[in-house]
């Protein structure tokens, strides 16, 4: 069996260096590489010679730090790798819904985001039957300002046997819109994958852009992209434990964290003039500038910030009505979480030690380090309290960089892509792991582009920690996931 | 107890004073586009060349621009050889009308409910957000209308959960088609007469999605608009500035 290719973390490789292995090789590789704890980033298929399909793995050595692709062809089946290996559960049927690959012996061939027929959720659901059993079906229109996507909760009681999610509402077909890019409007769909992670996906689309094009991001900017990521991590989480703390009746937190979240979006409102974060980042570099005013103004308000959010979250941690309602609610084992291959805060909150910026160092964390934050309790307390600790250790790194600025430029000049060629791009978004896969053709335009969203990951968490818990917990334990639809519905 | 006393008193009151001051918005903010005509050479056509959703229309007298489609990246105003585009601070950009939102400076109209939809809606309106294929920041700012900073309940205006209770439907995303059906039977299960507000530049005419087989660029492929804020995401004080002027709030003259 031909050894994988191994790549860092935005190394560009020729499309042929990744080694087509026979359909046991690759299950044996792929399965055997779960087994020994490495996770599934990606698994996707590219168009091949002869109307043939490549099944692509990418798998993520978090210890070693680096990526390993393995391939093999495919025609119209191949054997499932679900039943030895859960990670590629959703994976495998979003290969048999774009491409009419069956993979054989899949427990669960559902549609992932549409079918050509029916409508997302239209369809069979897993039941359990019983004299007592009911079922709750919840959305796509929920009760809240949120995204549309369908819960099937089968009860006995109020108690949860299974939860099953149903989603696909928000496609828009975007993956297919990024084909024979990039071009003006490639930027905007990344910005605009999960509005609420704009630096985190257009992060991972340039560094796949400038690797691909052998441009050097200037030190200076890759400061200022570093600052997005962390400002848009901190709104988010600060709007979490905001929601968190309402979701338990805890108001005072839910609405001071759900003004404090408004302020954070501010400070990237300084920086770029959109609270997203939209237009900031470009390739080569960013479209603004740091200058020493607004970096001084950045650093002040932003101390202010924390002093607020500081007052208001210490109360969820000193209410005994609050840790009541968090501790023990909504738990994940390690195990679990391993065999879904969790990202992000969620599996950080089981323990696992995972962070790209640590892991697969990137761009300014490749200079400065930001220590992972973990928990190991699995539960809703364990979800928010990685995120307040993620916050503070966030707004340390801004502060540290806004005011240590290297000169120079901001922006490197473009190039064009080189042919016939791939990279995998891994950032933090504060969901969890981004993953950008790009393959390019003859002329440099994408022949793939595969983007996996922290989401796809973790949604089977959500329903796994539902499991044997009380229906009444669902609006928290959603929360503590704080997952996206569009992100995963793409 | 004593640590949330002494937390409340930290916090302040944090309600902002608008309409009684304007908001300060931060000087990169990127609000309605005013393009100087007489600065745009005959033939010119690079602003529209430089926007990637087609909001860009050269013509004779100078190029306009459709807020409808626009996402305020800011792509024309660079692509401009003449620095005729500068997008200014002026947050008000809603409309009721399409057509009114083609402008090269001009703040849209807003024409206020008629007298009798003004005695029902204008000092209680409870609207159903349905999100139909929005990336969630629309969603996330329309969110921000509720917090405390903004507090729209003071005027009245309030998200419900369910349609039944709504006077009218607030509308983000493109529209995908795997959203028509459910956002149709939440327009049938609000109560008449009801109102229907597109927010951003996906619901007014797909954004950046325009052209794409699975959406359908915008809502009024399915229902009849009242109201169209723009932006990508609008911005929460576009957003309730436009509400205000459809329920005759705000006072136009002392402004």
């Amino acid at each position: 069996m031909s050894a994988p290719l191994t790549l860092h973390n935005g190394e560009v490789a020729a499309e042929d260096e990744i080694p087509l292995l026979s359909a046991i090789d690759f299950r044996d590789a792929v399965t055997g590489a779960v087994a020994s704890g490495r996770r599934i980033c990606s698994l996707f298929c590219t168009p091949a010679d002869e109307g043939r399909l490549r099944l692509v793995a990418v798998i993520g050595d978090d210890a070693a730090g680096h990526l390993s692709l393995v391939a093999m062809t495919v025609e119209k089946s191949y054997p499932s790798l679900t039943p030895d290996c859960p990670q590629a559960h959703l994976f495998e049927r979003e290969i048999a819904e774009q491409w009419g690959v069956i993979p054989l012996g899949h427990p669960c061939l559902k549609p992932v985001r549409y079918s050509a027929a029916e409508l997302p959720a239209v369809g069979d659901f897993f039941r359990v039957e019983g004299d007592e059993v009911h079922e709750v079906a919840v959305g796509p229109v929920h009760a809240g300002v949120i995204e549309p996507g369908h819960f099937r909760f089968q009860c006995h009681g109020e108690d949860v046997m299974h939860l099953e999610i149903a989603l696909g509402f928000q496609h828009r077909g975007v993956e297919r819109a990024l084909i024979r890019g990039p071009n003006p409007r490639s930027a905007h769909y990344m910005e605009t994958l999960a509005g609420d992670t704009t630096a985190g996906h257009s992060f991972a689309y340039f560094r796949t852009v400038e690797s691909l094009a052998e441009i050097e991001v200037p030190i200076r900017a890759q400061v200022i992209r570093g600052i997005a990521l962390e400002l848009e991590r901190m709104a988010n989480h600060a709007g979490d434990l905001g929601a968190l703390a309402g979701d338990v009746g805890f108001l005072p937190t839910a609405s001071y964290c759900g003004r404090i979240r408004g302020d954070i979006l501010n400070l990237t409102a300084l920086l770029c003039g959109s609270r997203f974060g939209r237009g900031l980042l470009r390739l080569g570099g960013v479209h603004f500038d740091l200058d020493d005013e607004r970096a001084k103004q950045l650093v002040q308000r932003l101390a202010k910030t924390m002093e607020d959010l500081e007052s208001a979250v210490e109360l969820l941690w000193k209410s005994p009505s609050v840790l009541a309602r968090f501790e023990e609610t909504g738990e994940i084992s390690p195990e679990t979480c391993d065999a879904l291959g969790l990202v992000g805060p969620a599996a950080r909150a089981c323990g696992a030690e995972r962070d790209v910026r640590h892991d697969y160092p990137y761009g300014i964390y490749r200079f400065f380090n930001i220590p992972v934050s973990s928990w190991n309790s699995g539960d809703v307390f364990a979800r928010a309290f990685v995120r307040w600790l993620e916050i503070k250790r966030s707004a340390e790194f801004i502060q540290e960089q806004a005011q240590a600025l290297t000169g120079g430029s901001i922006c490197a000049d473009e190039r064009p892509l080189q042919p016939d060629s791939l990279v995998v791009s891994l950032v933090e978004g504060w969901r969890g792991e981004i993953c950008h896969v790009a393959f390019t053709d003859e002329q440099g335009r994408f022949s793939t582009y595969k983007v996996v969203d922290p989401s796809f990951h973790n949604w089977a968490g959500l329903a796994m920690s539902l499991r044997g818990g009380q229906i009444s917990d669902f609006p928290l334990c959603n929360k503590s996931f704080n997952l996206s639809y569009c992100g995963h519905d793409l | 107890m004593f640590d949330i006393i002494r937390a409340r008193i930290k916090q302040g009151y944090r309600t902002m004073a608008y309409p009684r001051r304007e908001p300060e918005l931060l000087d990169r903010f990127r609000g309605l586009p005013r393009i100087d005509a007489a600065l745009c050479p005959r033939g010119c056509r690079e602003c529209k060349e430089g926007c990637p959703f087609g909001a860009l229309l050269p013509g004779d007298r100078g190029a306009r621009i459709d807020l409808g489609r626009c996402i305020f990246c800011g792509e024309c105003a660079r692509a401009c050889p003449k620095g005729a585009i500068v997008f200014t601070q002026e947050y008000r950009l809603a409309s009721t009308g399409r057509e009114s939102l083609v402008t090269a400076g001009m703040v849209p109209k807003v024409k206020a409910l008629d007298q009798r939809m003004q005695s029902i809606f204008g000092r209680s309106l409870r609207l159903r957000e349905v999100s139909a294929g929005g990336c969630n920041a629309c969603e996330a700012d329309v969110n921000v209308l509720s917090t405390l900073a903004y507090d729209m309940g003071r005027f009245g205006i309030q998200f419900v959960a369910s349609p039944r209770h709504a006077d009218g439907l607030l509308v983000t995303g493109p529209v995908t088609k795997n959203m028509r059906l459910a956002l149709q039977k939440t327009y049938d299960a609000v109560p008449g007469p009801k109102i229907v507000i597109a927010s951003g530049a996906c619901a007014i005419a797909g954004g950046p999605y325009a052209g794409h087989s699975e959406a359908s660029d915008g809502v009024t492929s399915l229902l009849p608009v009242d109201l169209f804020i723009p932006g990508c995401p609008p911005h929460p004080m576009t957003t309730l500035d436009g509400m205000l002027r459809l329920l005759a709030r705000l006072d136009e003259k002392a402004r």
